[in-house]
């Protein structure tokens, strides 16, 4: 946590951030603005071979080639037919030193919240159908919960080496 | 000179110069004809050893200019005429040149050199030096004075700029080193000297009126002010022979001096200073290049057009111009197209690099290897104008001297072989690089002796590269010495047969992007055929289609693409499929299978015609077909990293961005080839063809 604090250089004081959200299987979840590029209507997405399938691959975003990643397959949710509100959160990701870019998508965007990252619950054991792993904490708004995910984890590159060593064997 | 710093930076470029320096003076040295020689050249040469000699002295590296010394005495001679060339001082001037490249790689890995190991060489440059030379023996820069030269007395004057001292340039080096030449008197005029309230330390304010006795020529007092003749005005006048000189010498001495160092050859140095030690970034991993200023003058043109027609176009977007504004701005539309597609052009243009300089390095390495084998060769070059990505180049060089090596050891046979054989006696070894087809080819033919097949079929069966009872095409046969481990080479010698050679070779090129192909025909010869792309960022494509989804093949890893009816790929026992290609049957596999591609739709569409396409693909002389279901057109595409933002992806080398904003991927036919495993499917077809 204090890693991310450092990384979004956010306001000592209130150490209060500001959160996209976003709809997914009827839930709200956030993610933290400083890491969001921008957001983008659907688009033609060009499958990658031998990638995951929550990987539904990658598009041309002003000249950069960007995976886009299923969030529903992510998480394991059900299947949602691409409709007028689906979007694209495009956002940055830390992993080991090298930053990458990385499309999102989601049911819905929604609004822009300030948040307290002191007072984010962690999440119980048995709550929602997204593993821990993904999730930085809970927060209420408005009564409301909100899901803050750690998208640092979201694309997996742990097995990034094993068709790297094949390929440079060649 | 103001930290350790700056100093650095400047002996980057004294090491950059340096070795261009010695290049210049090798490849001169190699055109050098015995007798009499060409004098341009051995003025060239000459330079070259100058500027190396003065700039170590003024950096400190003394061992070099101590040893560079004697080179260079021994050239003024052949300059002055007064010594004539032989195949022995050629011999020395050459091992001095590998000695002072040996020195410099030592200081710039921090060390110093051990002044033994040239002290051999620098006793028979003496020794050289020492003979009469049937002319008259003069050792001029020794300030030695001959009996035939006269003695005159120069008056030089020396108005440095003020800003001499900021430069590294030092007047009392330049003093020191005319007193080699004579008798030296200096007056100083400090009459400029402003109040010491205003006075900076590091500028310089006094000239110098320097009164020189010497037998030495005008040419050599010049060369002493080489380093700062472009900081200082400068005006030798012979005070005995005294007529009409001052008119015609008052010129500054920069003038004179418009000849000296390689960099006037070679047009323009761009990110390379001149000779005065400015400021420059030269780091060395980033690696400089030099451009002709003809490329950044047609690039700047261009970048001129494309300004005139974005304030074309913005004009018309403003409704400034009245009538029909569509059409002004498809025209303007067009002209930005044509520029943006010249600009692009022009900006690869300056990484591509004549492959010359490449080529010249192989005279030298023919010429040594000749000698050490008793072999006759003679090198023909051609296509040396041919350009190639610098990175391309790079790469290629390590490929080639293998393959001139195995040429020269293997291919090219010894005299009396040749004569037995009907030959002429000296072989041929032929370098040439030109385009074919959008791509550059660089070939390496000999007339020796070919490969010879019965070897390298037992050597391989020897090996356990292959069974005894293959059957193998000749084509078969020949690519076998790219396997890893094979060599024919009885016994391992210097120059090849450690079997590390070919597979090499191959590798690199294929890493490039590129191929290699050979063909030989025994007692005839052989030729090495190697195809590279023009440049790596940009690929010739092919466009196919799989499903809705477009993937690219580069056009150099295609070798023909045939109209496969539906019985002819048959079964072979598991799940390999093969088809036969005219003699041989090869593996094929459908591409969506390959990439497991999620894909149902419009499978049909293929089925409904009279066959399927297949594109034959090859890489390590492995070829395989492939299923597509449909061919587009061809056309070139940039390469974009899949690691960015993602991961490698087996059998990818990255993608590209369509015309129509789309991603296409770009197909790896190497790693390709790797993940299907076709080790496995081949050994099927094997006992299928069996």
């Amino acid at each position: 946590m204090s890693h991310a604090d450092i990384m979004a250089g956010s306001n000592a004081e209130a150490d209060s951030k500001q959160y996209l959200t976003f709809y997914l299987n009827g839930e709200e979840y956030g993610v933290e603005i400083l890491r969001v590029q921008g957001i983008q209507g659907w688009d033609t997405v060009t499958p990658i071979p031998h990638s995951p399938e929550y990987i539904l691959g990658v598009m041309n975003l002003r000249g950069a080639i960007v995976p886009i990643i299923d969030l529903r397959k992510r998480f394991n949710m059900p299947d949602m037919d691409i409709g007028k509100t689906t979007v694209i959160i495009v956002v940055k990701t830390h992993n080991d030193d090298e930053s990458r870019t990385i499309g999102m998508v989601t049911d819905a965007v929604s609004e822009v919240y300030s948040i307290d990252e002191n007072a984010l619950q962690p999440l119980p054991d048995f709550g929602g159908s997204v593993s821990s792993e993904f999730v930085k904490g809970l927060s209420t708004i408005e009564d409301k919960m909100l899901i803050l995910l750690d998208i640092d984890r979201l694309l997996d590159i742990r097995d990034k080496l094993a068709p790297n060593s094949q390929s440079s064997a060649a | 000179m103001s930290d350790d710093m700056d100093m650095s930076e400047i002996h980057d470029i004294f090491y950059e110069e340096s070795y261009e320096g010695l290049d210049v003076m090798e490849s001169g040295l190699l055109g050098l004809g015995i007798g009499q020689p060409d004098l341009e050249i051995v003025n060239n040469i000459f330079r070259a050893a100058h500027s190396i000699k003065g700039g170590a002295a003024t950096f400190g590296f003394l061992p070099i200019s101590k040893f560079t010394h004697g080179v260079e005495t021994l050239l003024d001679q052949i300059r002055a005429q007064e010594r004539s060339v032989s195949e022995d001082v050629i011999e020395v001037l050459l091992e001095s040149v590998d000695s002072i490249r040996c020195m410099l790689d030592m200081f710039k890995a921090g060390n110093t050199p051990d002044e033994a190991s040239s002290i051999e060489l620098k006793q028979r440059i003496d020794t050289i030096l020492a003979l009469p030379s049937g002319v008259a023996m003069i050792s001029a820069s020794d300030g030695e004075v001959s009996e035939l030269a006269e003695t005159k007395q120069w008056t030089i004057q020396f108005f440095p700029s003020v800003d001499i001292l900021k430069t590294g340039n030092e007047p009392l080096r330049i003093f020191n080193e005319l007193r080699a030449l004579g008798e030296l008197k200096i007056v100083s005029d400090i009459s400029k000297l402003p109040d010491i309230r205003n006075m900076e330390a590091d500028s310089c304010y006094t000239h110098w009126i320097l009164i020189l006795d010497t037998d030495a020529e005008r040419k050599r007092i010049e060369e002493v002010f080489d380093w700062v003749s472009d900081q200082a005005d400068i005006i030798i006048e012979c005070k005995e022979s005294g007529i009409a000189n001052s008119q015609a010498q008052a010129a500054p001495v920069a003038a004179a001096l418009g000849l000296p160092s390689s960099e006037a050859e070679s047009g323009v140095t761009a990110g390379v200073s001149s000779s005065n030690g400015k400021k420059t970034s030269s780091t060395k991993e980033s690696g400089s290049i030099r451009v002709s200023i003809d490329k950044i003058d047609a690039l700047l043109n261009l970048v001129g057009e494309l300004v005139i027609t974005q304030s074309m176009l913005a004009r018309h977007a403003d409704g400034a111009v009245a009538g029909n504004e569509a059409q002004g701005l498809k025209d303007g539309l067009l002209v930005l197209e044509r520029h943006t597609r010249e600009l692009q052009e022009s900006a690869m243009q300056i990484r591509m690099l004549p492959i010359g300089a490449s080529f010249s390095r192989f005279k030298r390495l023919v010429r040594d290897l000749s000698q050490k084998t008793g072999k006759k060769v003679e090198l023909k070059l051609s296509g040396e104008n041919t350009e190639l990505d610098k990175t391309v180049l790079e790469k290629m060089s390590d490929p080639l001297v293998h393959l001139v090596r195995n040429s020269l050891d293997h291919g090219i046979e010894k005299p009396e072989d040749r004569l037995a054989a009907g030959k002429p006696e000296t072989g041929t070894l032929h370098l040439s690089a030109y385009h074919e087809g959008g791509n550059i080819v660089i070939q390496v033919d000999d007339d020796g002796a070919g490969l010879n097949r019965q070897r390298i079929l037992a050597k391989a069966i020897e090996k356990g590269i292959v069974s005894p009872s293959e059957q193998l095409s000749d084509d078969q046969i020949n690519n076998l010495i790219f396997q890893a481990g094979f060599s024919t080479a009885e016994a391992v010698s210097d120059l090849s047969g450690r079997g590390v050679g070919m597979d090499v070779v191959r590798r690199n090129i294929n890493d490039l992007g590129g191929r290699i192909e050979v063909s030989s025909r025994e007692g005839v010869g052989s030729r090495f055929k190697i195809r590279l792309p023009l440049t790596l960022a940009i690929l010739d494509g092919q466009l196919v289609k799989l499903g809705s989804d477009v993937y690219i093949f580069s056009l150099l890893s295609i070798v023909e693409t045939v109209l496969v009816s539906p019985g002819e790929v048959r079964k072979v026992v598991g799940n390999g499929n093969v088809y036969r290609l005219r003699d041989d049957y090869i593996p094929v596999v459908r591409l969506r299978d390959a990439f497991k591609l999620r894909c149902n739709d419009s499978i049909k569409t293929y089925l409904e015609r009279d066959g399927e396409l297949l594109v034959v693909v090859e890489s390590d002389g492995q070829r395989i077909g492939l299923f597509v279901d449909e061919l587009l057109d061809q056309q070139q595409v940039v390469i974009k990293s899949l690691e960015e933002n993602y991961k490698p992806v087996a059998g990818l080398a990255g993608a590209t961005i369509l015309g129509d904003g789309n991603v296409a991927m770009i197909i790896d036919v190497p790693s390709l080839i790797k993940t299907l495993d076709i080790a496995a499917i081949t050994s099927k077809i094997e006992d299928f063809a069996a």
